[in-house]
C-alpha cells in the first residue's frame, strides 16, 4: 500500500484529498501516474495530460523517474504559489 | 533557524527585535514582509485562502533556510508563513535574516523568498466578485529563483 495525497486545484478537480492504493512492488512516479490516468475522466486529464503536475515522495519533491516503494507517502499537486 | 506555519498574524517588530537582541555580533537584520494585494491581474480580490501540505511545508522551509545558511555566513533566519483565509492588506509571509554585515543578510533574505515561492508547498485561491479561482504559478518567480543557480 501507498498513501496518496492530492492538493489544491488537483484535489478539487479529482474530488478527493487522498486515498490508500495497492502498490505491492517498487515502481516509478511515471508508472503510478499511468495507473491513475487509467481511471479515465479527470484522472486521465490530470495524470496523463497535465505536464505541470508536481510529485513528492515522503514529502520531498521528486522527478517522474523517482521510485515509489510500498509504504511511501506520495503527493501530487499543481506548481506552488505561496509567498 | 525557525520556520513557522500558522493561521494567526505576526508582529514584524517583535520578530525583528527578538532576532536582533539574540545576536550581539549581528550588524544587520534584514526583513521582508509580504502582504495580500487588493488587486491581482486586474481583478479586485476580496480574500485569499492558503492551503498547504502539513509536514512537507515545514521541512521545505527548513531546507531552504539551511541552503541559505550554507551559501552566506548568516547568524540566524526566521520564516513565518500564514495559512487560511486572509483579507487584502493582511500580512502573509515574513522573512528575517541576521548577519554580521548587510550584504549577506540582503542576499539570503531574497534567496529564501525566491526559493519559498517556487518550492514550499503552499497554494493560493483567490476570491473575487466573479468567483473563486486557484492562482497559477508565475514565470517571473521561476526566473527569480534561477538567478541563484
Amino acid at each position: 500500500m501507498i498513501q496518496l495525497l492530492y492538493f489544491a486545484r488537483l484535489r478539487e478537480t479529482l474530488g478527493s484529498d487522498g486515498e490508500n492504493l495497492d502498490w505491492p512492488e517498487p515502481g516509478t512516479i511515471s508508472a503510478l501516474k499511468h495507473k491513475l490516468a487509467g481511471r479515465g475522466g479527470a484522472w486521465q486529464e490530470q495524470f496523463a495530460g497535465n505536464a505541470s503536475l508536481r510529485a513528492a515522495v515522503n514529502q520531498e519533491l521528486v522527478p517522474d523517474s523517482a521510485l515509489v516503494q510500498p509504504g511511501d507517502e506520495v503527493a501530487f499537486f499543481p506548481p506552488v504559489t505561496g509567498g | 533557524m525557525t520556520a513557522r506555519v500558522q493561521e494567526q498574524d505576526f508582529d514584524v517588530g517583535e520578530e525583528i527585535t527578538r532576532l536582533r537582541l539574540q545576536y550581539p555580533q549581528a550588524g544587520a537584520v534584514v526583513s521582508f514582509t509580504g502582504q495580500v494585494r487588493d488587486l491581482n491581474d486586474g481583478d479586485a480580490v476580496s480574500s485569499l485562502t492558503l492551503e498547504h501540505y502539513p509536514g512537507m511545508t515545514e521541512k521545505s522551509l527548513a531546507a531552504i533556510i539551511e541552503q541559505a545558511r550554507q551559501r552566506w555566513p548568516i547568524l540566524d533566519a526566521v520564516v513565518i508563513h500564514r495559512i487560511g483565509t486572509l483579507q487584502p492588506q493582511a500580512q502573509i509571509v515574513l522573512v528575517v535574516v541576521a548577519s554580521a554585515h548587510r550584504g549577506d543578510a540582503f542576499a539570503a533574505c531574497e534567496f529564501i523568498m525566491d526559493y519559498l515561492k517556487t518550492e514550499a508547498p503552499f497554494w493560493k485561491k483567490e476570491a473575487t466578485p466573479e468567483g473563486e479561482k486557484w492562482l497559477d504559478s508565475r514565470e517571473s518567480d521561476q526566473s527569480a529563483r534561477e538567478r541563484w543557480q
